[in-house]
């Protein structure tokens, strides 16, 4: 397998005296998926914003690419190459839905600078592109404030594919979503990071995605790791169970 | 010593009115989210209407009586004004209810003077409280004393009532969350309305019981705003004891200030203010904003380039605009360069505000300070006319980077304060540093050139600024950096996490919209010839906001057309009537309530349901999904919920 896009080692938080999370480490591969689980109040999402910059680590390390993320801000880590998903979507509602990608496209190329010139005559081609790889083409001119939830997921993945990235965080990816769009989304992004190599870490609650679609799975409680494996070692461990899938559950049992 | 021992217990007791005043406007946006532009109106009509009961019964039961009688008038006015005009205004976009207000406030401006005349009034002593203590061998004014306890007591009533009642507790929870309270059944009409009333009493008690102490005026209204939004910003937006804490501090800052630095006095507070919010951007007790929530602004409709026809029709209106000077006078022609200026000035701070969704309350700084670049390059330097016109409007440019670079830190009402906190500075510095700017007396001989002197020369010459500027800003809304600033208004989170800087876009822009305000107000300087510390006092920064907002917070470049109807209007009106104030005001009111979207807005809603009348087909969407009504008093709820539903 090649070579590891992110490494993290030791990475602590706490809050007070409150350890959010501690000593977490793992590594990630082009073109693995990647899945964090656990209970509400486990450390997921203090976890993956130390990851993406927004809040700043107390100890360990997180190399990105090989670069360590010491100090780097959320805008700098994306330049790294990460692309990311929020769980609670934040998008521009004033804008139409190209125009969101066209913004992160202007963006990646450093072109926001410009004073002149019709920004949304720019980069339309590519951001059609991205828009047809979601699925999402004939929603282009909609004003993006109009788009049902689901639409709103969709085009998360697009503006987070705009800079080419290596590595995809995606916090609760199909939060808040139908299930057969849940299905959808996430065969959907199994693909892409497939096809492109894009190494892909994500939070879910719905254990069905969780099974279905990660490579491995990792699973946090209290701030630590307690289980790390491919879905059927995680599946069958006993402390797994005792903490978060509960006894007699067959997540994906069928399928295995 | 002793004197400043006296000098301490005046500055405390000054602050007794300056809290309860400002704790009302705290408690009033803690769970309306209204900034009160009236409050100080309201303090202002507690003292008339005290003064006018208790010159009517006197003695002992008849002074108390009145002056409590007088807050509860005024509370009840208050109440009336919140039923009548607020409750149909807490959805509009946030600062549209401040616009309101500050209508009320011009009407009760005029309505004071027509009701009470022009004079200034001197209240009776307080029965009981007339003499004076000897303390250190100076004497303090017995009423002071009173003030001084009276001030804690207030704020222990309060705490009692915030926390030992059931009324108390469901103002608090509205004060952290009002969707959650409302969600959970309670009748939030009559809470708001409650809250609203209360905090006008507290207003209105304020200003009765400064009648034994101050000259009842009616210009008291807005010395008293600024303080009071200086002292809830220092202690926090919605926190009472955040709000007693600051009105010391600002109470005691000024009594000292003016022995220590007379010269500055005006500025040290501002200068305080400006501190807290840079170490504190919420104030000292105050809490962080929850999530951000949708800023002011936010238009489902998005925003397009002018097609070509739209293109030629705005060539058509500019050529019309060029061939006026063949059939209107001069004064018609100075009026109309005037209205041309402001355009440009109203367009600067627009897209600060509508892009970059930065509401600044302080903008006239920029316009203020062009025009004093233009006059000190004419007077000191003896430049011509278009060195200073280029000259000058680089004085706002600095201005704007400065003040810009510490606003950009802040957001929201705490921008808006602190933009206006840095406006305040600029006017004192150009009002106290007489040696330069002239002081009161402005400086004077800004003539333009020759060839520009003539009333139509000028005019021309305003238009072709004006117009080449609002040209400019409509070209850099939809620029990449228009978008980059749209995109940090819209979503600070996603901007960040698609590489943008928000403080560098914003500061950007705050220096772009800089620019063109100091190149109108340089323009002004010569449309008039002289220079004065009005020029960038805060009413002329309101009277920008309310050019914005009358044109339309949501439009592209609604400001220019607010900007022509609201300086007609207000110069039509002071040629006409006396009541300028009042009609004016009523207008805004009227204004307000009728289009809340601004008459732009309005006239674009207008066309897209006429088109989606026409297309009867997908674009129908957007009408429905425009019109859902939210809820009333969830004017800051979250917009995404009624257009998911049109969507699906």
């Amino acid at each position: 397998m090649s070579e590891p896009i992110l490494e993290v080692e030791n990475l602590s938080k706490s809050y007070g005296g409150v350890h959010a999370v501690r000593g977490v480490s793992f590594s990630l591969r082009a073109g693995e998926i990647l899945a964090l689980i656990g209970p509400n109040g486990a450390g997921k999402s203090t976890c993956f914003n130390m990851l993406n910059g927004q809040i700043s680590r107390d100890s360990g390390s997180v190399r990105i690419l090989g670069r360590d993320t010491a100090g780097m801000r959320p805008r700098e880590i994306w330049r790294l190459g990460v692309g990311r998903t929020f769980q609670i979507t934040a998008t521009y509602p004033s804008m139409t839905v190209r125009e969101n990608v066209q913004v992160a496209i202007l963006s990646h190329h450093r072109e926001l600078g410009r004073l002149f010139g019709f920004a949304g005559a720019r980069h339309r081609t590519e951001a059609d592109r991205l828009l047809g790889l979601v699925g999402m083409q004939e929603l282009a001119a909609r004003p993006c404030g109009e788009l049902a939830y689901g639409d709103l997921k969709r085009l998360e993945l697009a503006i987070a594919l705009v800079n080419e990235p290596r590595l995809l965080l995606m916090d609760e990816p199909t939060a808040g979503m139908a299930p057969k769009e849940r299905v959808d989304l996430m065969r959907l992004t199994a693909s892409i990071a497939r096809e492109q190599s894009i190494g892909v870490l994500f939070t879910e609650h719905d254990m069905d995605v969780v099974f279905e679609h990660a490579d491995r799975i990792m699973v946090l409680n209290r701030g630590q790791l307690i289980a790390s494996g491919t879905p059927g070692e995680v599946r069958n461990n006993p402390d797994v169970k005792a903490v978060y899938l509960g006894e007699g559950s067959v997540y994906g049992g069928e399928a295995a | 010593m002793e004197f400043f021992v006296v000098q301490f217990l005046t500055g405390l007791a000054s602050a007794a009115s300056l809290f309860l005043v400002a704790s009302g406007l705290s408690i009033i946006f803690g769970v309306t989210r209204i900034v009160n532009f009236a409050h100080g109106a309201f303090y202002m009509l507690g003292a008339y209407v005290a003064y006018t009961l208790t010159e009517r019964f006197e003695g002992f039961f008849g002074f108390w009586g009145g002056i409590l009688l007088a807050a509860l008038v005024v509370a009840a006015i208050g109440a009336l004004l919140e039923i009548v005009l607020l409750r149909r205004i807490y959805r509009a976009p946030e600062l549209f209810q401040l616009l309101a207000t500050f209508g009320v406030t011009l009407m009760v401006q005029d309505l004071v003077v027509m009701i009470w005349g022009p004079e200034d009034l001197v209240g009776p002593r307080a029965p009981g409280l007339r003499g004076a203590v000897d303390i250190l061998g100076l004497a303090v004014p017995t009423y002071d004393l009173f003030l001084i306890v009276l001030g804690p007591l207030v704020l222990g009533a309060l705490w009692i009532l915030f926390h030992r009642t059931r009324w108390g507790v469901l103002v608090r929870a509205a004060t952290q969350d009002r969707d959650m309270v409302a969600a959970l059944g309670v009748n939030q009409t009559w809470l708001f309305t409650s809250v609203f009333a209360l905090g006008i009493f507290l207003a209105g008690l304020g200003g009765a019981l400064q009648i034994p102490r101050n000259a009842v005026t009616h210009l008291m209204d807005l010395s008293i705003i600024v303080e009071v939004f200086v002292v809830v910003v220092i202690g926090g937006l919605g926190s009472v004891l955040g709000a007693f804490i600051a009105a010391v501090l600002v109470s005691e800052l000024n009594a000292f200030g003016i022995l220590v630095f007379p010269k500055i006095s005006i500025v040290l507070v501002f200068l305080v203010m400006a501190c807290v919010l840079i170490v504190r951007p919420w104030g000292l007790l105050g809490r962080p904003e929850g999530p951000a929530r949708q800023p002011a602004g936010l238009s489902i409709r998005p925003w397009h380039p002018m097609s070509p026809n739209q293109r030629l029709l705005m060539l058509a209106l500019v050529v019309v605009a060029g061939f006026v000077p063949l059939v209107a006078g001069n004064y018609v022609l100075t009026v109309l360069a005037e209205i041309a200026v402001f355009a440009l000035f109203a367009a600067s701070l627009h897209f600060l505000m509508t892009v970059g969704g930065l509401a600044s309350f302080g903008h006239a700084a920029y316009f203020g300070l062009g025009a004093y670049g233009a006059a000190f390059a004419t007077t000191m330097f003896g430049a011509p006319m278009v060195a200073s016109l280029l000259l000058g409007p680089l004085l706002g440019v600095a201005g704007a980077i400065l003040f810009g670079w510490f606003c950009v830190r802040l957001s929201g009402v705490y921008f808006a304060m602190l933009t206006l906190a840095f406006a305040q500075i600029a006017w004192s510095i150009a009002f106290q540093w007489v040696e330069v700017t002239g002081g009161d007396n402005g400086i004077l001989g800004v003539w333009p050139a020759s060839w520009a002197s003539s009333p139509a020369a000028f005019y021309w010459l305003a238009l072709a600024v004006s117009v080449a500027g609002i040209a400019a800003l409509r070209v850099l809304v939809f620029s990449p950096f228009g978008y980059a600033l749209r995109a940090t208004r819209d979503s600070a989170l996603r901007s960040e996490a698609i590489g943008i800087d928000r403080a560098r876009v914003q500061w950007a822009a705050f220096i772009i919209a800089g620019t063109f305000a100091g190149i109108a107000g340089a323009l002004f300087a010569f449309l008039k010839g002289s220079v004065f510390p009005d020029n960038l006092a805060i009413p002329m920064s309101v009277d920008g906001l309310v050019m914005v907002l009358l044109g339309g917070i949501e439009t592209v470049s609604g400001a220019v057309v607010g900007a022509v109807v609201y300086k007609a209007l207000a110069i039509w009106l002071v040629s006409q009537t006396d009541l300028s104030k009042l009609v004016l005001g009523a207008v805004i009111v009227l204004l307000v309530v009728a289009f809340p979207k601004g008459i732009v807005g309005f006239a674009e809603d207008l066309m897209a349901r006429r088109r989606a009348r026409t297309d009867d087909g997908g674009a129908a969407l957007a009408a429905p999904a425009k019109a859902a009504p939210a809820a009333p008093g969830s004017g800051a709820a979250p917009i995404a919920a009624p257009k998911m539903e049109a969507a699906r």
